[in-house]
């Protein structure tokens, strides 16, 4: 970033009552192997500056990609004439109480720096990848792909912030399709994109991806043969991989303040949390502890500030089973009176910050995996999101994970193909009856949160243990 | 909505009225283009593509505005091919000729560096000039400072939610063998839903190239009126199988699932596509038709590589898969002929041909059953099985004898397309609607799918 924004910001002219200016620098490389070949290496730079104005009570704001005075005073000014033109018609009649002086930094911890990747080396990896997935000639389709992003934002404002943030984030994704006649099965590495971390490039240590593409293919063609998951009510058992996907949609997006209060009821849907619920809704079983932390080193939502300039702390969101604060920003808080958090982001410097999960984890408890998969009787258990589908309410869900196995008298046995479950969130969470210790904890991540309008794609992360639920129902395919 | 071709001159200002200097963009585009492929050796090959939008963003809920502003965005990709490898870099197009061609060029020296590391792409195409192309399409759009005034009185006094989205969109491509392509359009799209206090909405769209204030009030009006059904008491439907009405937009959300691993060749060839049976001999309802159509121009024929699709490719005829969507690199792989699809062999202009059932007589032929105007988030539940599952959503009823009795509680469905589309499919309307993409991840989304409604005469609910 050689653009001297603190110094764009002083010479800038405006009638606003605030204005803080928020530029963007990112650089993602995709590299992307199928069979073999290389299906794509792409360098995608982007970078650009959102002017925000506080005028008469409304925000206004413009982005540009051209990073010159002449242009910043050009976005300022149609800021502020977008302001005042829509201030008559403001949902809330905001203070800078709502941007709050900031200052400070934060950068990614990582062990091995992204430069040290060589790019022959990568590809040669990613293609021994897609020969290591190909464990026997039943595997019709292999991918590998890494992507690297290095992105740094800079937020300065009238009222004296000052923040630099700088990510730096590796994502992989592994998969492979088995075919036989008429049966088809993907098998991927955790499901898709969800090795997602804040990182460098020590999480391509070839030796532990390649024993995981050697799993990954096995497991594809045990898919294979096995049975259909059976049609039934019974014992849940699921793995981080498809708790990740639990969490996220479940109790991530029904717990973001600006689906409570409307904002998002023409596009992502509303939620079936009322804003009288914080402080009293009984959101699960009092095993259920949700916290909302993007402090977690490596976990792919960690940040300093959100980009309203709020401190990101650790924070309860659901607390043995209570409900007790929403994913709600500054702006949000102020129009509902409730409790929140500092999750106001953008997707990059051409859409405005909403309020966003970041890291949305569930804590460990105490019980070991042994000890869970013991106690079941009969029940199933699942790994890897494959298929996933919620109401707008966030009630009525419906999800497929990629592998699952049986549970009889204590002890995984049979793989079953096609497993599905539904169910209603509420009853789901109250349904939660064991939450695996510490060292069944995974974390996961994905680049691809969806939401708002304009549309925006952002990164989240997701922390759990291995956890039972009773009284599901299950279901496998009819391919 | 209409377009019509004016074939303006190539550095006219494609919107006046919006403080934006993209007009210029077409002649910066091409200097810049030229110094690029000015500075190619011979054995080089390269595609340049350009998007670019400026857009007014006006987000609102309950009939006054959450969020607003302006974005100015473009980025220009350039892949270029030498000895049989292939890599792509994109930057920022800012509209400074001097500044993108530094940055274009950097990018070329980038990817230079990086082809002697990559590995042999047998898939590799070489681009060709295969004839060039220009459209622009001027629109009558309202200002940044119009549309508030335009659009929230007539609102008022209802829970009006959405998105008012706004200006001139681009794409372009260039190519080392002299094939230019342009594409630069005006278009708004309101998308909102109008909330009863049932919490069930109307949801509908107004999109065009030119704004009518008195059709916009007229579209309002009317959604008005429809909210008076949706207050009635709510009937909760117990899951089973009904027959069951799907309006327009319900059936462009089942269709737009054929993109995602069903009609792109390279996913049938690799397993991954849910009409593989098709390949297999079975076949749809003789009823459904559906084609790629570019006739309507509201998006370009071209796709990233500069290749130009066909006018009209009918990819279901009369139930039977009779074309697949190919780009280049499937046909080099699979040895077939390009459709010129793009990247993702996703549609991009589909339409669902026209059946016998009037629209006035949907009702009395539904009987007794569900009417749907909406869907929400669908998913394959199990892709080779072409079985999807997803929502009902907004303003969906339950009918009895032919009439509307009362709004449903949302139900989930789960149903194969081999059986919504194939025996248990009964009718479609003999009218069409455009149902506009209003997405806008990365940029601002062109055209939409031309639907008639349809009717199933049992569908699966499961919840």
């Amino acid at each position: 970033m050689d653009f001297d924004l603190n110094r764009a910001l002083n010479v800038l002219q405006t009638d606003a009552d605030w204005i803080g200016l928020r530029q963007v620098s990112e650089t993602t490389t995709t590299r992307y192997v199928r069979d073999g070949h290389p299906q794509s290496n792409h360098r995608h730079q982007t970078q650009g500056i959102m002017v925000e104005v506080l005028a008469k009570g409304q925000f206004g704001y413009a982005a540009t990609n051209r990073l010159d005075q002449e242009s910043l005073q050009a976005a300022t000014d149609r800021a502020y004439a977008q302001a005042v033109a829509t201030a008559p018609w403001a949902v809330h009649s905001f203070t800078t109480a709502v941007r709050p002086r900031a200052v400070g930094q934060y950068q990614s911890p990582i062990q091995q720096p992204l430069e040290l990747i060589n790019v022959a080396d990568l590809m040669q990896l990613l293609t021994q990848v897609c020969a290591t997935l190909k464990v026997c000639e039943q595997i019709v389709k292999t991918t590998a792909l890494a992507q690297t992003v290095e992105t740094e934002h800079t937020f300065v404002s009238s009222n004296g912030s000052s923040v630099y943030q700088r990510f730096f984030s590796i994502n992989t994704d592994y998969g492979v399709t088995a075919q036989d006649g008429t049966v088809i099965q993907q098998r991927t590495d955790n499901g898709m994109f969800a090795r997602c971390y804040q990182a460098g490039a020590e999480v391509l240590d070839p030796q532990a991806v390649l024993d995981r593409a050697q799993r990954i293919g096995e497991q594809a063609i045990e898919l294979l043969s096995a049975p259909e998951c059976p049609t039934t009510t019974t014992t849940l058992v699921l793995a981080p991989d498809q708790m990740m996907l639990q969490i996220h949609e479940s109790v991530g997006h029904p717990l973001e303040l600006d689906r409570i209060l409307g904002d998002e009821r023409n596009y992502a849907g509303s939620s079936f949390v009322k804003l009288s619920d914080f402080g009293t809704l009984t959101y699960g079983s009092p095993l259920m502890n949700i916290t909302f932390d993007p402090t977690v080193p490596g976990e792919l939502a960690t940040y300093a500030f959100d980009d309203a300039g709020v401190p990101a702390t650790r924070e309860y969101l659901i607390q043995e089973g209570r409900l007790l604060r929403g994913l709600g920003s500054l702006e949000s808080q102020t129009r509902a009176g409730v409790p929140g958090v500092a999750n106001f982001r953008a997707t990059s410097w051409n859409r405005p910050p909403i309020d966003r999960m970041a890291n949305l984890n569930l804590e460990p408890g105490d019980t070991p995996f042994e000890e869970i998969i013991g106690s079941i009787e009969k029940g199933i258990y699942m790994e890897s999101n494959s298929s996933w589908s919620i109401d707008d309410y966030r009630n009525k869900f419906q999800f497929g994970c990629e592998y699952a196995r049986r549970i009889e008298d204590g002890q995984l046995t049979q793989t079953l193909r096609n497993p599905n479950y539904r169910g209603i969130t509420n009853q789901f969470w109250g349904n939660l009856v064991q939450v695996g210790d510490r060292s069944t904890l995974g974390m996961y991540g994905t680049p691809y949160c969806g939401k708002g309008e304009p549309n925006q794609c952002i990164r989240v992360g997701h922390a759990a243990p291995v956890c039972a639920f009773t009284d599901i129902e299950v279901f496998g395919g009819h391919g | 909505m209409s377009f019509t071709d004016i074939n303006s001159d190539i550095n006219s200002d494609i919107n006046s009225d919006i403080d934006t200097d993209i007009g210029t963009w077409e002649g910066i585009f091409n200097q810049l283009c030229d110094r690029i492929f000015t500075n190619l050796n011979a054995q080089e090959h390269l595609v340049i593509e350009l998007v670019g939008e400026h857009s007014h963003f006006m987000r609102l809920n309950g009939g006054k505005v959450r969020q607003t502003g302006t974005v100015t965005d473009g980025a220009l990709t350039l892949r270029l091919m030498a000895d049989q490898r292939t890599a792509a870099a994109t930057v920022p197009f800012t509209g400074n000729l001097d500044r993108d061609s530094m940055a274009g060029l950097e990018s070329l020296g980038h990817l230079r560096q990086e082809l002697p590391q990559l590995p042999v792409d047998p898939y590799l195409v070489l681009p060709q000039n295969l004839g060039s192309s220009h459209a622009m399409y001027r629109g009558d759009l309202l200002s940044p400072q119009q549309a508030p005034q335009a659009i929230l009185p007539a609102v008022q006094s209802a829970d009006f939610t959405g998105l008012y989205a706004a200006g001139p969109i681009l794409r372009a491509n260039r190519n080392s063998a002299g094939q230019q392509h342009w594409f630069a359009t005006e278009t708004f799209v309101l998308d909102y839903s109008m909330i009863a206090p049932s919490e069930k909405a109307v949801k509908a769209t107004y999109a065009d190239t030119h704004w009518h204030q008195d059709q916009f009030e007229a579209q309002i009006q009317q959604a008005r009126s429809q909210l008076q059904v949706l207050d009635r008491p709510r009937r909760d439907v117990v899951p089973g199988r009904y027959r069951t009405y799907f309006a327009p937009a319900a059936l462009a959300d089942l269709v737009g699932m054929l993109s995602w691993g069903a009609v792109s060749e390279a996913s049938l060839q690799q397993g991954g596509s849910a009409l593989g049976k098709l390949r297999e001999g079975k076949t749809l309802s003789p009823l459904l038709s559906l084609r790629e159509d570019f006739t309507h121009g509201t998006v370009p024929r071209f796709n990233s590589h500069g290749e130009v699709a066909p006018e009209v490719l009918p990819i279901l005829a009369d139930g039977k898969l009779v074309n697949t969507l190919i780009n280049a690199r499937t046909a080099k792989e699979y040895d077939l002929t390009s459709t010129a699809a793009n990247g993702s062999e996703s549609l991009r202009a589909p339409e669902v041909a026209v059946g016998t059932l009037p629209p006035e007589a949907v009702l009395s032929a539904l009987g007794t059953g569900l009417y749907l105007s909406n869907l929400h988030y669908l998913n394959w539940s199990d892709r080779s099985g072409g079985r999807i599952t997803g929502m009902t959503r907004y303003a969906c009823f339950w009918v009895e004898n032919g009439e509307i009795v009362a709004p449903i509680q949302d139900l989930r469905f789960d149903e194969s397309l081999y059986a919504f589309w194939g025996d248990n499919l009964e009718a479609l309307t003999t009218h069409a609607e455009f149902v506009p993409d209003v997405d806008t991840y990365d940029m601002r989304s062109l055209g939409g799918t031309r639907v008639p409604g349809m009717l199933v005469n049992a569908f699966t609910f499961t919840l």
